[in-house]
């Protein structure tokens, strides 16, 4: 049964991946790098993990999840769309004038989106604030967040990470999608935030490092999340940018284009998947 | 006029006050809960009171996040950290996806005294009215100012609420003084010269009416609490009745309430104007009566500028 679990779960990821690309091949414009490496975490998540129904998706006892590395949403939409919040027609209608399916996550736009994100180092606030609310309301819901490791060099970010702590909302999972690139090259040449791990466990978090891209992992660590009472719990997933397509992996130009058409269908190749756009 | 409360005492107060009846009320201070007042909340209401230390940003964002499980979150600091460094969170987190947040920014104007110009947020009303989504507001008194967070208090949206460090007259009843959102106060008639003016300077411009009067000019005062929306209305007919606009704001000229109302009249009703604040200057250190003086916006300088302007007048 558990074995199920993890071929639905690898199987559902690759479909998401196949439609990340589609979709920002339509857009013609977009962050892949960052959807790709995030797509594992986002399935295990929304399949798997968190407590949500589609057809309410401001149902008060739902899980939440802020994607505080908003620009990976073509990620977040696929995910969305198999999940049945919306249609996966409108996947090819991301980043065009009048579309559901902004450019960066807008809750008011889109069925599914708990936070509006974009602008780095935000959206982790955001969640301590819905955690914040869940503890004054003695609700059980839980708050995920998805941080880039890149965006760690945001001062908001540890100004938040200190609110978490100090609040003790154990009822907070952040994963940072460790995948080690920026825009502008490695993490560690740009400005380098680590060691991510330690910083956060001086800073009162529960620190647990997994491979971002192993089911069986990431479930396991948001068990051990769950379990962490009194502290805020960060998953530091080890990932890779542009994982899933071999000429897109681990290339900081990969960050914020889209692929053509040629690159499309080379990708989706890779992949193994044939997308009905 | 008779008794002086600072508007962000009546803030603090308010929030007490209305805090038993609104039970989904939350607070968040950034270390300056002695000085915004929301102490006085914080002491009734323990439990819905959030201190968020000296994180501005964090604090903003964080109060986006609470407003989306359907709270009312009032997030308070200085105007400067409020409206300038918190500008992007309160822009993107708050404004952008319109959350119920009301930002409770105080200490605005030079009128914060000694901390100096380092403190004394003087484009913060150019700033929240230039964000899509965010409704304006600078009381006048004590009066206004409680009326004004019941107001936002039952808006659902973001409203940024504008209030002084300095005890400023009372000049509304507070038993028969009705506040609506986006509607100015004609809160003297006159019809030889329009005097428009938010917050403290509603007081001054008050007193510069009856200093005028001694000298036979009639001045209308309008208190324009509610900057944006900006009420159309009553600026355009106080033109069309007196022929001659004077603004006054405790801001800079530009993107205050001068423009605003410059905008209304050029589009509607041009009329020759005159704007009463800071050019292109920042505060500086002082006693807040000695700055006032210094920077021309006491009552008598109210009264010149009217006498000025109606030399103007066709």
């Amino acid at each position: 049964m558990q074995q199920n679990k993890i071929e639905f779960l690898e199987e559902k990821a690759k479909q998401v991946r196949a439609d990340i690309i589609c979709s920002l091949a339509s857009a013609n414009s977009g962050h892949t790098g960052g959807s790709l490496s995030a797509a594992d975490i986002l399935v295990a998540l929304y399949f798997e993990v968190m407590n949500v129904r589609p057809d309410q998706p401001k149902w008060p006892d739902r899980d939440r999840f802020v994607l505080s590395k908003g620009h990976a949403a073509p990620a977040l939409y696929a995910v969305l769309a198999h999940k049945g919040y919306f249609s996966r027609d409108h996947l090819w209608t991301l980043r065009q004038a009048g579309s559901i399916l902004q450019g960066h996550p807008d809750m008011k736009r889109t069925p599914g989106v708990d936070m509006s994100t974009g602008s780095l180092g935000q959206g982790i606030s955001a969640a301590n604030g819905m955690a914040l609310a869940g503890k004054i309301d003695k609700k059980d819901y839980r708050v995920y967040a998805l941080l880039g490791d890149g965006e760690l060099e945001e001062g908001e970010v540890w100004e938040a990470a200190m609110t978490a702590a100090h609040y003790k909302l154990d009822n907070l999972t952040a994963f940072v999608d460790h995948n080690h690139l920026q825009i502008d090259g490695f993490i560690t040449d740009v400005k380098s935030p680590e060691p991510v791990d330690e910083k956060f466990k001086a800073f009162g978090w529960n620190v647990l490092c997994i491979n971002g891209h192993d089911m069986n992992e990431i479930l396991e660590a948001v068990e051990q999340a769950k379990a962490t009472k009194g502290k805020p719990t960060v998953i530091i997933a080890e990932t890779v940018k542009g994982k899933g397509v071999s000429f897109m992996e681990c290339q900081a130009g990969w960050h914020g284009i889209a692929p053509n058409a040629q690159q499309k269908e080379q990708a989706l190749k890779e992949l193994g998947v044939e997308v009905n756009v | 006029m008779s008794d002086k409360i600072a508007t962000r005492e009546a803030y603090g107060l308010a929030l007490a006050e209305f805090g038993a009846q609104y039970e989904n009320i939350i607070v968040l201070d950034a270390d300056l809960s002695k000085s915004t007042k929301t102490e006085e909340f914080k002491k009734k209401f323990p439990e819905r009171f959030i201190n968020m230390g000296i994180s501005e940003s964090d604090m903003m964002a964080t109060a986006a996040g609470i407003a989306t499980t359907g709270k009312i979150v009032f997030a308070s600091t200085f105007a400067i950290f409020a409206a300038g460094r918190a500008f992007e969170q309160v822009r993107n987190s708050i404004a952008y996806p319109r959350l119920n947040v009301k930002i409770g920014a105080t200490h605005a104007g030079i009128t914060v005294g000694e901390d100096g110009g380092s403190h004394q947020a003087v484009e913060d009303i150019a700033l929240m009215r230039a964000v899509p989504n965010m409704v304006v507001i600078s009381p006048a008194d004590a009066v206004e100012s409680r009326a004004a967070v019941k107001a936002a208090i039952e808006y659902d949206g973001p409203v940024y609420l504008r209030f002084g460090r300095l005890a400023v007259p009372v000049i509304y009843d507070k038993a028969n003084y009705v506040f609506e959102m986006g509607k100015g106060v004609e809160t003297a008639p006159g019809n030889d010269i329009a005097i428009i003016a938010t917050g403290m300077m509603v007081g001054s411009a008050l007193e510069a009416r009856q200093k005028l009067s001694q000298e036979g000019i009639n001045a209308r005062v309008i208190d324009i609490h509610t900057i944006k929306p900006i009420d159309k209305d009553i600026i355009v007919k106080a033109a069309e009745e007196t022929g001659a606009v004077l603004t006054v704001e405790e801001h800079v000229v530009n993107g205050g309430l001068g423009s605003a109302v410059a905008e209304v009249l050029s589009e509607y009703r041009p009329t020759i104007m005159k704007r009463m604040g800071l050019y292109d200057q920042f505060g500086q250190s002082g006693k807040p009566d000695d700055l006032l003086k210094l920077y021309k916006l006491t009552p008598d300088d109210i009264a010149y500028e009217a006498k000025a302007l109606l030399q103007r007048k066709p």
